[in-house]
């Protein structure tokens, strides 16, 4: 019984197909049918706000178009321009259709932006604190855990009082409140890389610290990065919303979707539940689809789960 | 033959909560250029810290507080670190046990090899491609451009342990350290690898320092031998005289506890009690407790003397091997 073919050595001319850690990953997150319907929610989501101009009846921020003479018309109404309104207007006449995706625009840039700033300040925090030790770390951990013993929504309601209205203000909001979710994140993973032999290795071949940080050790703390990175990036469109309903985060003239929900909130009771329930919808949907990605995406990332 | 390392009086210690651990205590020997030295011990006694001291990579609260390296005639012993970095994987390399463990998972082969080329040199990337390539060549790896490609888990062990090596030898150093090299390998592999590391040495003129528990890679392998026991060298000759003719009570009992098929069917030697605890040392000779030629000497601490043209850490050296029979 000598299977030569079985011998990688032996076997050099037909050489396995190399597949990059990356093509690995792509395989397995697609066997998933609920991630992968999630997924495909949260892109249409993402086209349909970045298209809003070109497929939306109405700009609701530009006054001239907006009629009060639309105020809070039930869903399929005829506005006063001709066009239907099919998902009715709110109280100040906006198309709520338009409206929405109008305000997914503004919801999804301030979570993705304050998610990626949120991740690279904290990343960076995290590595330094790993990788330096003692004092550096000890502070830098401290600070960290005074800061998530407050909850998220509270330092972000602190901030948004101090800095005042504005999307670059809440992203900035936003950033304070999140970092330290990346940093414990990062700093935990790469103290158990840092003692890892391969780093070791590295050092042994002479490559400068930076470079064994960089290269060797942050590619391997990228999976309980992304994870979190998701994760955090739903709840800082959720937290965006709630800043907005509770009327400290963006202008009555731009209306993120929490804005939309708080204008239909005093309507709820008369009936005309269509102006805050179609945005909270929009919210749902899009939150939820980023969560379930989020969940497989720490399934598939996670070696334990590994079949 | 001029002497490529020469490290005398060596201490590297760690002051710990618990107290001062005296893991290399007073190491001498030297590695000429082109030779293998096998450094041969239990677990923990100290052989791979008087690896890493050599490269300067002893984390706190070790530090070495004591004797010198010279590396080509230079001091390196507590060198900055700037000229440390300069000689790791450059002037000397390290080879490691695991080799699962020491390529790193998400970087490509080439990625890594390469890194090493231009951490020392500036030439170009195809280059330093093509070195990576010809240095995988040269320790058997069929089809290298393939393999260059490959992410370490697509490599099995013994192939990985290659690349470790093919990436050791990449900037010709002066010396390599190879700590355990053939330990996490299957014994055909560890034949090959030897074998490699073994051509390459003479190959090249690189000299290597041969980190290992198994006598029986030593005895095929390594010009000179020494033993270490509790941070200590207490035997170290040419390799013919310590296997043959063992002088050590320890290097007796090791010798005795390997199987071998000439001694079909008696019981092995066994070497009693336990590697000493590092922080309570016995009084006097650390192997002592454990040594079944103790005499009342014992309980002072021998001085390694030349005799026999090796040198030697006893009182009462075992002139014939019959007592382990």
């Amino acid at each position: 019984m000598t299977d030569m073919t079985a011998n990688p050595a032996l076997n050099a001319d037909k050489p396995a197909k190399v597949e990059t850690p990356f093509q690995r990953f792509r395989a397995e997150f697609f066997e998933s049918k609920i991630a992968t319907g999630a997924l495909i929610v949260f892109l249409i989501i993402v086209l349909l706000a970045v298209l809003a101009p070109w497929i939306t009846p109405q700009n609701p921020y530009d006054l001239a178009q907006v009629s009060v003479m639309d105020g809070r018309l039930p869903p399929g109404s005829e506005a006063f321009d001709g066009y239907t309104m099919w998902l009715g207007s709110d109280g100040s006449g906006r198309d709520l259709y338009s409206a929405i995706l109008y305000g997914l625009r503004i919801s999804l840039t301030v979570g993705l932006a304050s998610g990626v700033i949120a991740l690279l300040i904290g990343m960076a925090i995290g590595l330094v604190a790993a990788y330096a030790g003692g004092r550096i770390e000890a502070i830098i951990m401290r600070i960290v855990d005074l800061q998530l013993s407050f909850p998220a929504s509270l330092v972000a309601l602190m901030m948004v009082a101090a800095l005042g209205k504005g999307v670059d203000k809440i992203i900035l909001a936003l950033v304070i409140a999140q970092w330290a979710y990346y940093a414990r994140t990062v700093r935990a993973t790469a103290l158990v890389e840092r003692s890892k032999e391969y780093v070791e290795a590295a050092q042994c071949l002479g490559i400068s610290r930076f470079r064994v940080v960089f290269r060797h050790i942050l590619p391997n703390c990228m999976a309980p990065l992304i994870v979190v990175g998701t994760v955090q990036t739903a709840s800082a469109i959720s937290l965006e919303a709630t800043l907005s309903f509770l009327g400290v985060g963006l202008p009555q003239t731009e209306p993120s979707i929490g804005v939309l929900i708080a204008n239909g909130f005093e309507y709820m009771l008369s009936g005309r539940y269509w102006i805050s329930v179609f945005p909270g919808l929009a919210l749902l949907l899009t939150v939820v689809s980023i969560n379930l990605v989020g969940d497989h995406l720490r399934d598939v990332l996670n070696p334990r789960l590994k079949k | 033959m001029s002497a490529v390392l020469d490290v005398s009086g060596l201490k590297t210690h760690f002051f710990t909560h618990a107290g001062v651990v005296k893991a290399v205590d007073g190491v001498d020997f030297t590695v000429s250029k082109g030779e293998i030295m096998g450094l041969v011990g239990e677990s923990g006694s100290g052989k791979s810290i008087t690896g890493f001291s050599i490269l300067g990579l002893i984390d706190p609260p070790g530090r070495i507080v004591e004797g010198s390296i010279k590396f080509n005639g230079e001091e390196i012993a507590n060198a900055n670190e700037e000229r440390l970095q300069n000689l790791r994987g450059n002037r000397i390399s390290m080879i490691f046990q695991d080799p699962m463990m020491t390529l790193n998972p998400v970087l490509r082969v080439d990625t890594q090899m390469m890194e090493a080329i231009l951490a020392h040199e500036s030439v170009s990337k195809q280059a330093a491609w093509e070195r990576s390539r010809d240095a995988l060549g040269l320790v058997g790896i069929p089809s290298p451009e393939e393999r260059l490609r490959a992410y370490p888990h697509q490599l099995s062990g013994g192939m990985r342990q290659r690349v470790a090596i093919a990436t050791a030898f990449l900037n010709k150093p002066d010396l390599i350290i190879a700590d355990e090299p053939t330990t996490a390998l299957d014994v055909t592999i560890q034949a090959q690898i030897i074998h490699e590391a073994q051509k390459l040495t003479k190959q090249t003129g690189t000299a290597m320092i041969w980190i290992t528990h198994d006598l029986a890679v030593v005895a095929g392998l390594a010009d000179r031998i020494s033993v270490m026991y509790a941070g200590r060298i207490v035997e170290q000759g040419g390799i013919d005289d310590v296997i043959d003719r063992p002088l050590h009570p320890y290097t007796v009992g090791l010798l005795g506890s390997v199987p071998t098929a000439n001694r079909r069917g008696q019981r092995l030697f066994q070497i009693e009690g336990m590697t000493p605890n590092m922080l309570a040392l016995p009084e006097g000779c650390a192997f002592g407790p454990r040594c079944h030629a103790r005499t009342d000497t014992c309980h002072r601490q021998p001085s390694i003397e030349d005799i026999d043209e090796r040198r030697l850490r006893c009182f009462n050296p075992q002139r014939t091997a019959e007592v382990v029979k």
